[in-house]
C-alpha cells in the first residue's frame, strides 16, 4: 500500500480535454433538470428581442402584415408607406415596441423598406437595405470589441428578412432575383407571395413551382437554409417548410363576422377571406415559422452565422488598411463592405461536413427518412 | 488586481434605454403566440447539452471527492491522493450525467496535496493559474477571427466549494489567503467540510466565527441572487446559514426501515439527508436546483468581463485616449508590432554572428591540427633519411674492409708461391691455419 504508488498523476495539461468524458450512471434524483427552469425564469426576466424587416414594392401589403402577425396597430399614422405619398427613393424606417404575453417581454423591433422598387431605374436599389443590415451588424461588432462591455450586448441585427414577391403568378422578375441573391448570403430571407387572394388555388400552386425553380436555379438558399438542418427531425420538419415556400398570405387587420364568428379577413362582394383559415390562405404557417416555433432558430443563425461571417470579412479586411478606431485595428467600413454579398459558409455544426459542400450547389434534396 | 466591477442593475438601464429609443409598449387585439418562446430557447438548451465546471479546494483527506459523489448521488471512480506531493496540482475529470432529457457535462476539479506542504506560501497559486488558464483559453478564443463561440467547450470554473477544516473556531490563515485570492476569479461557497464532528451549538458559534472574519477581511463569497421574486425568499434564507455545514457519504445505512445515506458510529447514525444533522440538503439545493444558471451567468458576465477587462488593459488597449478621445489603437497596434519586428531581426542577428564566430573558430581548430599532423610528417621524413644514409655510409665503409682483406689475401698467397715453399710449407699450414681460422 505505497501511499505514491497508488495515487494517479495529477493532470499537467491546463484545460480538461472532452475524450475523457465518461458516461456515469446516477443512482437517484439529484435535480439536474430544474435548471431548465432556472433558464425559463431568466429568460422571462431579461425579455426577448425580435427584429424583422419587410421588403416589397409599394401596395404590396407589408404594413398591413405585420400588423396582422402581431395583432395590432403597428406603424403610426404618419407612416410614409401607407399611401399617403409615394417616396421618392427608398427609406428604411424602422419603430420598435415592447409587446407582453404571459409574462414573456418581447422587444419587437419592424424595419420597411417604402419606395423600394417604385423608381424607374431600380439599379441598386438593395444597397440602402443592405447597408442598413450591415451597419446593424457594425454596431454589435463595436459594443462586442470594447474593453468594458456592457452586460447585455442591444441587439438591434435584423433576424428576418420577409420578402414580398408580387403576385403575377408567371414566375421572378430580374428585380426580385437580383435582391434575394444578395441579400441571402447577409440575413435570413422568408419570400411570400403577396396579395394571394388575386390568384387562385391552382395559379398558387404553378407561381410557387415556378418561384421555387428559380430559386434553385439561382443558387438562392432562403430560410430554412437545407445546410443547417442539425439532425433528422429538423430536416423533415424543415422539408416541409420548403416544400410551402413561398407561403401565399393576405394581410388583413379588421374583424368581420362570419357564420357568427369573428374571424379577421378581408371583405369583398363576393365574400370574406379568412386570413387565419388555412385553405384560403397560408397566413398561419408564416405566423407558425416566424413566431411560434423558429424564432429562436432564426435569431441563432443569425448570431451564429451571418454575423459570424460579417465579423471574419471585417477583421480581414480591417487590417490591411493604415487607419481606424479601435483596439482591434478596424477601420470604418467601406461602403463595398457594406453592400457587398459574402459567400454563404460557417456550417452550424463541425460534424455536418457532408452537408456543407452540397450546400450551395444544387444538390438533389435527399429523401428524409422515416 | 482587486478592481471590483460593479454591475448596473438591468432593470434601471432598460428603462433608461427604452426612454432613449421612445419605444411604446403596444396592446395587442388577439393571440399572437409568442408565448412558446421560453420553451423554444430552453429546446435549443436541450439540443446543445449543458456544462457544469466545479473546483474543490480543500486539504487531502477532507471529503471533497466524496461530497462530489454524494451530491451527483454516483460513484465517479476515483482513488485516495497522496499527502507527499511536493507542490499543489489540479486534477480535472469530465463526466456525463443525464436525467431526464437533460445532458450535462460536468467537470470536477480538485486540488490535490492542496495544505500538506511545510511552507504554504505558493498553495493558492496553481489554483489562481488554472481558473486563469481557462479565462484566457476563452478569451482566446473569442478573439479569434474565425470563431466558434457555440461549440465551444466550455471550461471555465463556474463554482468553487471551498472546504474549511471543521476545527471549531476560526480560519486558517491558509484558507483566508487562498480564498482572498480567489474572491475576484470565481463564485466562492465555502462549506463546512466533516461537520459530523462538531456539535449543535458548537456549529452556531463556529458559522457566525467564520463569516465575520471574511466579512472583516473583505473577502467576496457568493451570495444568493435575491433579485427575481420566485426564488428571493429562500436564497436570502439559505445566505444567512452560510456556511454550510456538510457530510458526505455513499454508504447506506438501515434507518427505520429504509436505506439511508449515512455515516455510522458507534453512538448514532449521522444521515447525510437529514437536515437536523446536517446542511446537505440545502446545499444540493442551492447548488443545482435553483442557483445553477445563475451561477454560470456571473462566471461569464462578471468575472470572466474582469478578466477580459483587465487582461486587455494589460496588453496595452484601452476604449479612451487621455483626452477622452476615442484612441486610435491602430497606431499603438503598429508600433507594438514594429517592435516586434525589431526584436525578431535582433534576435536573428545575433543567432547569426554566433553561429558565425563558432565556425570561424572551429575552422581554426582543424587548421592548426592539419598545421600540427604536416609538422610531423616532415619531421619523421628527414628521420629516415638521415637513417638511410648512415646505413648506406656502414655499408660502403664494409665493402671497403671486404676489398681490402681480399686483396690482402691475394697479396699474401702471391708471397708464399715463392723459394721458401718448402720451409713456408709448415708455416702455410700454420697460415692456412690460421687463415682458416681467420675464415
Amino acid at each position: 500500500m505505497d501511499p505514491l504508488k497508488r495515487s494517479p498523476p495529477p493532470c499537467p495539461s491546463p484545460r480538461p480535454s472532452s475524450p475523457r468524458t465518461q458516461p456515469c450512471e446516477m443512482l437517484g434524483h439529484v435535480g439536474i433538470e430544474t435548471v431548465l427552469d432556472q433558464l425559463k425564469i431568466k429568460a422571462m426576466k431579461t425579455g426577448f428581442e425580435f427584429n424583422i424587416m419587410v421588403v416589397g414594392q409599394t401596395g404590396l401589403g407589408k404594413s398591413t402584415m405585420v400588423n396582422t402577425l402581431f395583432r395590432s396597430k403597428v406603424w403610426k399614422s404618419t407612416h410614409p408607406g401607407t399611401g399617403v405619398s409615394m417616396p421618392q427613393t427608398l427609406q428604411l424606417h424602422s419603430e420598435t415596441h415592447v409587446i407582453e404575453e404571459k409574462g414573456v417581454k418581447l422587444k419587437l423591433t419592424v424595419t420597411d423598406t417604402p419606395g423600394f422598387g417604385d423608381q424607374i431605374n431600380n439599379d441598386k436599389c438593395w444597397e440602402p437595405i443592405l447597408g442598413y443590415i450591415n451597419e446593424q451588424y457594425e454596431r454589435y461588432l463595436q459594443e462586442e470589441l470594447l474593453i468594458t462591455r456592457q452586460r447585455h450586448i442591444p441587439d438591434t441585427r435584423v433576424h428576418c428578412c420577409v420578402y414580398f414577391v408580387p403576385p403575377t403568378g408567371h414566375c421572378l422578375r430580374p428585380l426580385d432575383i437580383e435582391l434575394l441573391q444578395r441579400l441571402c448570403r447577409t440575413v435570413n430571407v422568408v419570400p411570400v407571395i403577396a396579395r394571394a387572394d388575386s390568384l387562385t388555388i391552382e395559379e398558387r400552386e404553378v407561381f410557387r413551382n415556378r418561384i421555387q425553380q428559380n430559386l434553385k436555379t439561382h443558387c438562392i438558399e432562403v430560410y430554412p437554409q437545407k445546410c443547417f438542418d442539425e439532425d433528422i427531425n429538423d430536416r423533415i420538419l424543415n422539408s416541409k417548410i420548403r416544400d410551402r415556400i413561398p407561403f401565399a398570405v393576405v394581410g388583413a387587420d379588421r374583424e368581420h363576422l362570419v357564420d357568427g364568428r369573428c374571424v379577421l379577413g378581408r371583405k369583398t362582394k363576393w365574400g370574406v377571406i379568412e386570413v387565419e383559415n388555412m385553405a384560403h390562405c397560408e397566413f398561419p404557417l408564416l405566423r407558425d415559422l416566424l413566431i411560434r416555433s423558429h424564432l429562436q432558430d432564426l435569431k441563432d443563425i443569425t448570431h451564429n452565422v451571418h454575423y459570424e461571417n460579417y465579423r471574419v470579412g471585417r477583421l480581414n479586411a480591417s487590417h490591411l488598411l493604415p487607419r481606424g478606431p479601435g483596439w482591434v485595428n478596424l477601420a470604418p467600413a467601406t461602403p463595398e463592405q457594406l453592400t457587398s454579398p459574402r459567400p454563404l459558409r460557417a456550417c452550424r455544426r463541425p460534424h455536418d461536413d457532408s452537408e456543407e459542400e452540397s450546400g450551395l450547389s444544387m444538390a438533389n434534396p435527399r429523401p428524409a427518412s422515416s | 488586481m482587486a478592481m471590483k466591477m460593479t454591475c448596473m442593475s438591468s432593470q434601471v438601464s432598460d428603462d433608461e434605454q427604452r426612454k432613449r429609443e421612445k419605444i411604446r409598449s403596444l396592446t395587442m387585439c388577439g393571440h399572437v403566440g409568442f408565448e412558446s418562446l421560453p420553451d423554444q430557447l430552453v429546446n435549443r438548451s436541450i439540443q446543445q447539452g449543458f456544462r457544469f465546471n466545479i473546483l474543490c479546494v480543500g486539504e487531502t483527506g477532507i471529503g471533497k471527492s466524496t461530497l462530489i459523489n454524494t451530491l451527483f448521488n454516483t460513484s465517479f471512480e476515483d482513488c485516495e491522493s497522496s499527502h507527499f506531493y511536493p507542490h499543489v496540482k489540479l486534477k480535472a475529470q469530465t463526466y456525463e450525467l443525464q436525467e431526464s432529457n437533460v445532458q450535462l457535462k460536468l467537470t470536477v476539479v480538485s486540488t490535490v496535496g492542496f495544505g500538506d506542504q511545510t511552507n504554504k506560501e505558493e498553495s493558492y497559486q496553481p489554483i489562481v493559474d488554472y481558473i486563469d488558464a481557462q479565462f484566457e483559453a476563452y478569451l482566446q478564443e473569442e478573439l479569434k477571427i474565425e470563431r466558434s463561440l457555440f461549440n465551444y467547450l466550455d471550461s471555465r470554473i463556474h463554482v468553487c466549494l471551498y472546504f474549511i477544516s471543521p476545527t471549531g473556531h476560526s480560519l486558517k490563515i491558509l484558507d483566508l489567503l487562498t480564498m482572498k485570492n480567489l474572491d475576484s476569479k470565481v463564485n466562492i461557497i465555502p462549506v463546512i467540510a466533516q461537520a459530523d464532528g462538531i456539535s449543535k451549538t458548537e456549529l452556531q458559534k463556529f458559522k457566525m466565527a467564520l463569516m465575520s472574519e471574511l466579512v472583516s477581511n473583505g473577502v467576496q463569497i457568493y451570495q444568493f441572487p435575491t433579485d427575481d421574486d420566485s426564488v428571493a425568499k429562500i436564497n436570502a434564507a439559505m445566505n444567512g446559514q452560510l456556511p454550510f455545514a456538510v457530510v458526505g457519504s455513499m454508504t447506506e445505512v438501515k434507518v427505520g426501515n429504509k436505506m439511508v445515506k449515512a455515516r455510522q458510529y458507534p453512538w448514532g447514525v449521522v444521515q447525510v439527508e437529514n437536515e437536523n444533522h446536517c446542511d446537505f440538503v440545502k446545499l444540493r439545493e442551492m447548488l443545482i436546483c435553483t442557483n445553477m444558471e445563475d451561477l454560470r451567468e456571473q462566471t461569464h458576465s462578471r468575472h470572466y468581463e474582469l478578466y477580459r477587462r483587465c487582461k486587455l488593459e494589460e496588453m496595452g488597449f484601452a476604449d479612451v485616449g487621455p483626452e477622452s478621445q476615442p484612441v486610435s489603437l491602430q497606431q499603438m497596434y503598429d508600433v507594438k508590432r514594429q517592435e516586434f519586428c525589431r526584436e525578431v531581426q535582433r534576435k536573428e542577428e545575433e543567432l547569426k554572428r554566433v553561429y558565425v564566430q563558432r565556425v570561424r573558430e572551429k575552422e581554426a581548430l582543424f587548421k592548426e591540427a592539419r598545421r600540427e599532423l604536416l609538422a610531423k610528417f616532415e619531421h619523421l621524413k628527414r628521420v629516415h633519411q638521415e637513417e638511410t644514409m648512415r646505413l648506406e655510409e656502414k655499408r660502403r665503409s664494409l665493402e671497403e674492409e671486404v676489398i681490402a682483406f681480399s686483396k690482402k689475401k691475394v697479396a699474401s698467397e702471391v708471397f708464399q708461391n715463392q723459394p721458401f715453399l718448402a720451409v713456408g710449407s709448415n708455416l702455410r699450414k700454420d697460415k692456412d691455419h690460421k687463415n682458416s681460422n681467420f675464415m
